[in-house]
């Protein structure tokens, strides 16, 4: 479970996140909206743990440990994990090394994951150098199939990817979140759901990742504070009606 | 072309000009004369103790010559081991070539002017040997051909002449190692390159060098390439040495000539470097590309590199890259000349620190700091080289992978 609780959190000295309380419970995933500039990135770095995001308040807890002041290696062997949106190049690292740096001591096989998000083709060559939009879209997939998180980042998962390369995508995710699960003989629907331990948190804008992605609840966050915790289709709604203008009462009423 | 005594004449009149460049070195404070050494048989030189084979390993020399086309090793100013195993590739020490064998009359001092400065006057002065290796007309080398300038006596001050010739339509690849005894201090070494790419042919140098702290380095190379040719040349130095200068310089005179230069370079605190490459392109379709990765842990690194294009429909790029970890001079000298209409040119240069950014990227996948910033490092010293047998690209690998400790 990740557990935040009254998070502050500044920016160049500048406080950017504003008394955040969420709770991702084990199985559960959840979409964060919000406009341009309203801390969606900022709340998943400081979640992953990037020192420049500090902490001047509240605290953040994941699987009973505290977390809040942890380097990022740390939670990332805690099993938080994250697909950026750009990520930077890394000159002379071959993307199947970065792969097997996720997999850590897992043994992976890393042409069939790849297989999976189509990307076999791409594996010597140097992570993110010159890839598209759709391309560091499926790379950071199939890092995060090999690091199995089980709490993932995902930070607008369907930007700059093509109509064909979106049904990958939110399949992987799907299935990345144990969205895409099936009754066994010995186990039933119920009971296979109820099993479900992946926690998923997906910055989206136009919301088409949940047409791949059941998400349980949607947040939206704006001017650094979550404003609204709902069913992500009215919020979606609401958003389309009324646009962000309508948050600000919320935010207001909120206080 | 001049006569034995004519170079002589010239070489003598230079014998104090200084370098155009780099820090001046008191040549006096050396000694050049003859330093015996016995020649070893192939198990002479597996007998070497553990500690002399380890060194030579590390500079891409295998004494088992396993994978190895030929081999030419020179201690101090004595050749020890010269053999070729592959028929159509030449070995023989300079000496030996000038006095039997007249062609090699016409490659020597061709390239390089004897007079250019004081370090090549005293290799023609006082030549001690080197190494003539040479591929026949379409002869394929199966394996490199391996060459070691070794220094054992301290204070001495190497003198040597290299030639290499890659004939029509011949393959030829070679790594060549600089090395010093492990407990040697103090040497001089100077070296004269020429190299002969001819038409269609194929030349990989792969130069891996370890030097001592108090070591003062002066190689002059220069080479050229005809028509069709490629010039392949790796430069790797991982290890400090007091103060390094050269500018190795290749002229492309045939159409499509081809010349690469890669390098890397860890530069250790107190050591001084000042390295480039120079190649005119001068006929319509050659290329030209110099590639140099240097990291600095308190060294003094001068990265210079001058692409000329004197023709149009030529291209050339060169890129630069230096990182500072601790402490130290990194000054890279890109230059480009465009002498007609057409040429197409570039170059990128950037001299930083490791970016944060990546540190984390990788910290996300589970890397601690100190993994990831080597990591990185890693990356940045690890050069795709087109056109290199995977042998050696191997070899270079393991140069690198071997001195991390110098990280």
């Amino acid at each position: 479970m990740l557990l935040i609780e009254d998070l502050q959190v500044e920016l160049a000295e500048k406080t950017i996140l504003k008394h955040i309380d969420l709770e991702i419970k084990p199985g559960e995933t959840h979409a964060l909206f919000g406009p341009n500039g309203s801390g969606k990135t900022s709340l998943l770095m400081t979640i992953m743990g990037y020192p420049q995001y500090k902490v001047t308040g509240g605290k953040i807890v994941f699987k009973g440990v505290d977390v809040t002041h942890s380097p990022i290696n740390e939670r990332a062997e805690l099993g938080i994990g994250m697909s950026y949106q750009r990520p930077p190049t890394i000159n002379g690292l071959k993307t199947r090394q970065m792969v097997e740096i996720c997999s850590k001591d897992k043994k992976v096989n890393v042409e069939a994951l790849a297989e999976a998000v189509n990307f076999n083709s791409f594996l010597e060559r140097d992570i993110n150098a010159g890839f598209s939009g759709g391309e560091i879209k499926r790379s950071e997939l199939l890092q995060l199939m090999a690091q199995r998180a089980d709490l993932m980042l995902f930070d607008e998962p369907e930007s700059g990817v093509d109509m064909e390369n979106m049904v990958l995508v939110g399949e992987t995710i799907a299935e990345l979140l144990q969205k895409e699960c099936r009754s066994t003989p010995t186990k039933s629907m119920a009971q296979v759901r109820r099993e479900r331990t992946k926690m998923g948190l997906i910055i989206t804008h136009t919301g088409y990742i949940l047409d791949y992605v059941p998400v349980d609840k949607a947040q939206l966050l704006y001017n650094g504070v979550l404003s609204c915790s709902s069913n992500p289709r009215e919020i979606l709604n609401c958003i389309g009606e009324m646009g962000y203008e309508e948050c600000v009462r919320c935010t207001l009423e909120k206080r | 072309m001049y006569t034995r005594e004519e170079i002589k004449q010239k070489a003598e009149k230079a014998l104090d000009k200084k370098a155009a460049i780099g820090p001046d070195v008191d040549l006096n404070q050396f000694a050049t004369s003859f330093v015996p050494h016995e020649y070893l048989s192939d198990e002479g030189m597996l007998a070497l103790p553990e500690e002399e084979k380890q060194r030579l390993l590390l500079s891409g020399v295998d004494v088992t010559e396993k994978e190895r086309g030929g081999t030419y090793i020179q201690m101090d100013t004595t050749v020890v081991h010269c053999k070729t195993k592959q028929e159509g590739i030449e070995v023989i020490p300079i000496k030996k070539a000038l006095e039997e064998h007249p062609w090699v009359r016409e490659y020597y001092w061709k390239l390089v002017a004897p007079d250019a400065d004081k370090y090549t006057a005293a290799a023609e002065m006082n030549l001690h040997d080197g190494y003539v290796i040479r591929a026949l007309p379409g002869t394929k080398s199966i394996y490199p051909i391996q060459a070691c300038l070794y220094i054992g006596k301290e204070g001495l001050q190497q003198n040597v002449h290299n030639i290499i010739i890659a004939e029509e339509d011949s393959e030829l690849h070679i790594i060549t190692g600089c090395s010093t005894s492990p407990h040697l201090k103090k040497g001089a070494h100077v070296g004269i390159s020429e190299f002969y790419v001819k038409k269609n042919a194929k030349l990989s140098f792969t130069m891996i060098h370890n030097w001592a702290e108090d070591m003062m380095v002066r190689p002059r190379s220069v080479g050229q390439v005809e028509e069709g040719g490629l010039f392949l040349n790796n430069y790797i130095c991982m290890k400090p040495v007091k103060s390094l200068q050269m500018y190795p310089t290749t002229h492309l005179i045939g159409d499509n000539a081809v010349a690469r230069f890669y390098s890397v370079i860890v530069g250790s605190p107190g050591s001084e470097y000042d390295v480039g490459g120079r190649i005119y392109l001068k006929k319509p379709g050659t290329r030209a590309e110099i590639v140099a990765r240097s990291i600095t842990n308190g060294a003094t690194i001068i990265n210079r590199g001058d692409l000329i294009g004197e023709v149009p429909d030529i291209k050339a790029h060169l890129e630069c890259r230096g990182l500072l970890l601790k402490g130290g001079v990194m000054h890279a000298i890109p230059e480009l000349r465009g002498l007609a209409d057409g040429v197409e040119m570039s170059h990128e240069a950037a001299v930083g620190k490791i970016a944060q950014d990546e540190i984390f990227y990788l910290m996300s996948r589970g890397l601690s700091e100190d993994e990831a910033t080597s990591t990185i490092v890693r990356g940045f010293l690890s050069l795709d080289i087109p056109g290199l047998p995977a042998q050696l690209k191997a070899e270079i690998d393991k140069a690198i992978e071997l001195s991390k400790d110098v990280m």
